[in-house]
């Protein structure tokens, strides 16, 4: 079985942890709030990703695993709602979204 | 064939992720999310799941990208700049990463090599639009339902949070008068 031709679930989880790995490094090495929101929506997309390719390489495909994607877009659009506007409030408060300037409740 | 497109959008969908976290210019980053929402979408396409491709889209890189934009436009952020190259926290997020395919790598090397979970399972019926649909408003219908509650209150706070100080008491001076 060659790796590069014949696609199997493996591909798909690697290519998912990938994105999660991406999204990490980037909530732990960028200092705009607004960017690292961004990558939290990359890494809730690498667990879409996988829960997408476990359901349709299940012996029997079921939509178990699209109904669960639908959930998680869904709370997810809800918490980019309230999550930007906790950060326009923080701005207007603050005039900034640098997180090295918002360090008040750091021990 | 299908390998192929697989590789095409595995790259695109790399490339475009590590661009989000490399711009440093915010707005450049969002356009950047937004191709990583197309190819993720032109996955979902290539592992039959036609619907959450299109919800992909729509709410991802329709609605909750340009919130992202507008929010990035409203407060008027610079590019972050430029400041001595980060190296002990570029080695930490090396280390991570070392570690996690460390653990990734145990993973895939305990999954079966060769059997049934690997290859494309056979769906004795069409898994369309309509099947979902069937399922989400049968076996999901409560789920469903407390979703509906779940945006409701999250419009609420959002009301609420991106109100400013003082508006009560202006809207109570008008009402008075």
């Amino acid at each position: 079985m060659n790796a590069f031709t014949e696609i199997t679930l493996n591909h798909y989880l690697v290519l998912s942890g990938l994105l999660f790995l991406i999204g990490l490094i980037g909530v732990v090495m960028r200092r705009n709030i607004i960017v690292i929101y961004m990558c939290l929506e990359l890494m809730l997309n690498a667990a879409n990703l996988a829960l997408v390719a476990f359901d349709r390489f299940s012996v029997v495909p079921t939509v178990n695993g699209q109904v669960m994607v639908f959930f998680i877009i869904t709370v997810a659009a809800a918490e980019v709602a309230v999550g930007l506007a906790l950060i326009v409030a923080l701005y207007r408060l603050r005039q900034t979204t640098n997180v090295n300037d918002l360090m008040e409740m750091k021990f | 064939m299908e390998a192929l497109v697989f590789w095409i959008l595995a790259f695109g969908l790399v490339g475009s992720g590590l661009a989000v976290i490399l711009n440093r210019n915010p707005v450049a980053s969002a356009l950047s999310l937004v191709i990583t929402f197309v190819f993720l979408a032109a996955i979902f396409v290539s592992l039959e799941a036609f619907f959450l491709a299109m919800v992909q889209i729509i709410v991802y890189a329709g609605a909750v990208m340009v919130l992202f934009l507008f929010i990035i436009m409203l407060l008027d952020i610079k590019a972050e700049e430029r400041r001595p190259f980060p190296w002990v926290k570029l080695s930490l997020t090396g280390l991570l990463g070392v570690a996690f395919f460390f653990i990734f790598d145990r993973v895939l090397k305990n999954l079966p090599q060769s059997s049934s979970i690997l290859t494309w399972g056979e769906s004795p019926e069409k898994l369309t639009a309509k099947k979902l649909g069937e399922v989400l408003f049968s076996n999901y219908l409560l789920p469903f339902e407390v979703t509906a509650l779940l945006l409701l209150v999250a419009t609420i706070g959002v009301v609420m949070l991106s109100r400013r100080e003082g508006d009560r008491s202006k809207r109570s001076e008008e009402s008075s008068s």
